[in-house]
């Protein structure tokens, strides 16, 4: 099924909607168009597109709940989902935890999450940018994986309530992995946009190249406490996990890093550096996102953390309702202060320190503390007085993004990456952190 | 669109429209996949298709999700449409649709082929296909007794609210739990003459139990010890035979989900009140229901051909294998006992098909033969450049939405040949840790270096068993840890664990694979400490 404008999509809502027998339904349907090019070993290896789109059908009787999705739009088939989830919901026990659904909510302005030339790319586009990053790579004597993918999506809800909700965006993400021919050196480059003409391809082809290249014949240093400057593609996949965990309900029941002794939580407590500042915000040019969350709230400016301080926790409609709290949703994004300083320059002020490009395979050690572990890849360098003398071997670490954010040396400016484990964006400064704990070294190149 | 509205009008042999609430207890017309295939393989060799394979998938899921004395979710999810892959100009190409009308399918075919038209020019080589020969039709079904879809739901949520009654009743604070069941309906056809139908059922039953300890506000959490299986809901009725005992039971290919529960609400228990471990070099005796998770990472992971060659360096990794490696025949990956067979057949098992996504019929091999490394996991594409004739049958793909490619069939440690049980294992420990159940993992992009966590930590001393530990995790490099491999209990303790999300590829697809082994000693290995202030 083709993307949906927001009249055909309220018709077509509207119509499965007149399905329903039950006390309340609610309907979401989300849809992409996406189109991707992958290559390695400097040529194509698969490509593809699809077409998709999921429709999902709640229907309550009393606070009995059932959901059922569909991917088949003939009328056949739209009552057939309302028909098996009304059935879910009568097989369903009580839930006292039920929250009818929203009524009509307003929606503050369109954010820019749609772009029309981002919408518009083809796979003629997709194959000529390629085509400039593989040539950079060959020029390089490099061995180049990459990939570049785009695509056009939307989500629209509805309820017997009065609820509608529509938004539309597009993403176009390009990353990188430039390798040695003899495998002993490996760059990383990655950006991703809402709006095509921010992305250009070869620049970040030949940021990893020269990664590539300069990181060969990595030194082995000793595992321990370090300075390190994160990239901001290094930071934000630490920083992406603490953010996911600040949701009001664990941290009232005693099981999240906010707990308290006593059964408290430690909202309103300052738990970094004063330097640290955290929001979200629907309408920042630099990272649109979505005015609603998927069951239907408006999404707001929000500061989670000021001045190091955790200043706003999100909530389920039931959890806010039985707290007596306002019912923010979670963010679709985030946005942490910085200062004006470049990342050349962050490492210009380090005596000693080491340049992380990428972290990996990060995994949650214990949720307590935040404590993760992961490692550094496609680009690990010592820093010396000023300058970055050689690379060196990648370290497994062993983190705390709350200890990592006490230990703040400096913020740099915030700029617009992508996390390569959740491939969600955010705008982050890169940043100078003290006593960063490596654990141990890996041979990994 | 509906395939009882828009494709059966166009195939008058079929008479009448048929209910599509019939699709989901019968399965889709096996006739009339095989039409809609040739629709897609004409087109596709009409526009200059050299070879073209076409996936007709419905894809059904059951979650029921429940948290204390409550039912969070009960959702049922289907996705149906139709995946086509070519080679044209020497080149692949793939599109997929959901709306599975003869019409549509074609112009899908033809945007496939026009994608590898697009693509050809950057490509080094043309794509070399392993022969295969063509099946004609035939079917393969996951051999369950009960399919979990038809059985009550009332039944399930039942199930899992006597748990969470069960966790509560026993002293735990929050209790999560689950079911999620899995078929998938797939038909396979392709240019060679295959047109094959299969049926494939998986299921997951498992739980969270959480106790809090308000004084500290410190909270420790103990997942079940069952694991995702290729079964049906016959998986749910344990038997004497299928326990194994010991510290806390464990499941073969059966489980108690409330035994388990009540034995779990217990151990939380005890790891409030566990012993910090004091880092170290300790030996390590690791239980099935965790080994599994190190062998995916660790053994699993490194032998897929793709990573090997480098397809996978911008996201999931390379690896430290070669093929130089393997071609030398003395590469000692591990110590002599160590013996790893690939099996896409194994039954009970995550990997289990008849064939794979690109028509290759499913079989056994070994990757490490007392030691050394003897082959990797390879599709059509690179049979020829580790020297095979033949596929090995390992191609697969999410959904018929997703590309296939290769991932890793069902990669087990086999038993040790000589009769041991596990209290053999322990009793000549001086200083050790038992592990059982998986937790945190983490593993770099060549496969060198690991760091592992587990469900529950018992410190061994002198051969015995001396209490719980916490806070522990083991840190080592691959070859050596499997090299330090002391001893591997016999096929009375074997067992299979596994995942339903192996996550590799670009956009991400999901594997499901399971992974055996029996319970395993390995000798001087790394433990840290994970306990931190903030």
């Amino acid at each position: 099924m083709p993307i949906l404008t927001q009249t055909e999509a309220q018709a077509l809502l509207k119509k499965v909607l007149a399905y329903s027998k039950a006390d309340q339904c609610e309907v979401n349907i989300y849809g992409k168009d996406a189109g991707n090019l992958r290559y390695a070993r400097n040529a194509v290896s698969t490509s593809g597109g699809n077409s998709s789109s999921t429709l999902a059908v709640s229907s309550a009787f009393g606070n009995k709940l059932g959901v059922a999705t569909i991917n088949e739009y003939d009328d056949a088939s739209l009552e057939k989902v309302v028909r098996r989830s009304e059935e879910l919901a009568r097989l369903a026990p009580e839930n006292p935890e039920f929250m009818p659904f929203l009524g009509p909510q307003e929606y503050a302005a369109t954010s820019p999450t749609f772009n029309k030339d981002t919408a518009a790319i083809d796979p003629k586009y997709r194959a000529d940018e390629v085509a400039k990053s593989l040539s950079i790579s060959k020029e390089n004597k490099l061995v180049a994986a990459g990939f570049l993918e785009n695509h056009v999506a939307y989500s629209a809800i509805m309820n017997t309530n009065g609820l509608f909700g529509y938004n539309t965006s597009t993403n176009v993400s390009f990353n990188v992995t430039l390798r040695t021919e003899d495998g002993t050196g490996s760059g990383y480059s990655t950006k991703a946009y809402n709006d095509v003409s921010k992305l250009d391809i070869s620049a970040a082809t030949r940021i990893a190249a020269q990664k590539a290249s300069g990181s060969k014949g990595a030194r082995a240093i000793e595992p321990g406490k370090y300075t390190v400057i994160l990239e901001p593609a290094a930071a934000l996949v630490l920083l992406e996990n603490m953010i996911g965990s600040m949701d009001a309900r664990s941290a009232d029941e005693g099981r999240s890093f906010l707990s308290s002794p006593g059964g408290k939580t430690k909202l309103g407590e300052k738990l970094m550096d004063e330097r640290v500042t955290i929001y979200s915000d629907p309408w920042n040019p630099e990272l649109p996102t979505s005015r609603l969350n998927g069951d239907g709230r408006p999404h707001e400016k929000v500061t989670w953390i000021d001045k190091g301080v955790m200043k706003n926790v999100y909530y389920s409609r039931f959890w806010a309702k039985k707290n007596n709290a306002k019912a923010l949703p979670g963010p679709d994004g985030f946005i942490m202060a910085g200062g004006d300083a470049t990342l050349e320059e962050l490492i210009k002020s380090t005596e000693k320190g080491i340049l992380v490009t990428r972290l990996w395979y990060i995994r949650e050690v214990d949720p307590q503390t935040l404590l993760y572990t992961g490692l550094t890849r496609d680009g690990t360098f010592y820093i010396e007085n000023g300058e970055i003398k050689f690379p060196v071997k990648n370290f497994r670490f062993n983190e705390s993004p709350i200890i990592m954010l006490n230990n703040v040396e400096a913020l740099g400016r915030p700029e617009r990456t992508v996390s390569g484990e959740s491939q969600q964006s955010a705008l982050i400064p890169p940043m100078k952190i003290r006593d960063f704990t490596f654990t141990s070294l890996s041979d990994a190149i | 669109m509906g395939l009882g509205a828009l494709v059966m009008p166009n195939l008058t042999a079929f008479g009448n429209t048929v209910d599509p609430s019939r699709f989901l207890n019968d399965g889709i017309d096996v006739k009339l996949k095989k039409q809609l295939a040739d629709v897609a393989l004409n087109a596709a060799r009409a526009k200059g298709a050299t070879y073209a394979d076409v996936r007709i998938g419905r894809y059904l899921n059951q979650f029921i999700v429940t948290r204390e004395t409550r039912v969070q979710n009960i959702a049922n999810a289907e996705s149906f449409g139709v995946g086509i892959r070519v080679i044209a100009n020497g080149c692949w190409g793939f599109a997929a649709t959901n709306n599975v009308t003869k019409e549509e399918i074609a112009k899908a075919a033809e945007r496939a082929v026009a994608v590898a038209k697009a693509n050809s020019r950057v490509v080094t080589a043309p794509v070399q296909l392993a022969a295969q020969q063509g099946y004609g039709e035939v079917t393969w079904k996951t051999p369950i007794q009960q399919n979990t879809f038809t059985v009550p739901v009332k039944d399930k949520v039942d199930l899992l609210l006597s748990v969470n009654d069960a966790a509560l009743k026993g002293g735990a604070n929050f209790v999560n739990s689950a079911i999620l069941a899995i078929n998938e309906q797939k038909y396979f056809a392709s240019t060679d003459g295959s047109y094959i139908d299969q049926d494939i059922h998986r299921l997951f039953p498992t739980f969270t139990v959480t106790k809090t300890d308000r004084n500290t506000g410190k909270f420790e959490t103990r997942k079940s010890l069952s694991s995702p299986v290729g079964m049906g809901y016959e998986y749910l009725t344990a038997t004497p035979e299928s326990k194994v005992g010991g510290i806390v039971t464990r499941y073969k290919d059966r489980y108690d989900m409330l035994e388990d529960v009540k034995n779990a609400t217990n151990e939380v228990e005890q790891k409030l009140k566990a012993k910090s471990v004091e880092p170290g070099k300790y030996d390590l005796i690791l239980d099935p229901s965790h080994l599994w998770l190190t062998i995916h990472e660790s053994v699993a992971h490194p032998t897929e051909l793709d990573r090997v060659l480098g397809y996978e360096a911008n996201y999931a990794g390379t690896s430290f294998l070669s093929l130089e490696k393997l071609k030398s025949g003395n590469f000692h990956f591990g110590s002599n006992l160590v013996n790893v067979v690939a099996d896409k057949l194994q039954p009970g098992s995550l990997g289990a098909v008849g064939y794979d996504d690109e028509g290759v019929k499913c079989g056994n091999w070994d990757i490490i033969k007392d030691g050394v490394l003897v082959n990797f996991q390879a599709i059509r594409d690179q049979a020829h450049m580790i020297g095979l004739k033949h596929s090995q049958g390992c191609c697969y793909a999410q959904s018929w939405a997703d590309v296939q490619f290769q991932r890793m069939p069902n990669v087990s440690l086999q038993p040790g040949k000589e009769k041991l049980s596990v209290d053999d294992l322990i009793k000549n420990v001086e200083k050790g840790i038992y592990i059982i159940g998986d937790g945190s993992f983490s593993i770099d992009q060549q496969r060198y270096n690991f760091q592992f966590g587990g469900q529950t930590f018992y410190e061994v001393k002198n051969g015995k068993i001396i209490g719980m530990l916490k806070d522990v995790a083991y840190q080592a490099n691959t070859q050596e840890f499997w090299n330090s491999c002391t001893a591997i209990a016999d096929k009375s303790d074997y067992r299979l664990g596994g995942a339903f999300n192996d996550g590799k590829g670009q956009p991400g697809q999901s594997n499901a694979v399971s992974h055996g082994s029996s319970t395993t000693r390995f000798n001087g290995v790394n433990v840290i400490n994970t306990a931190r202030k903030i």
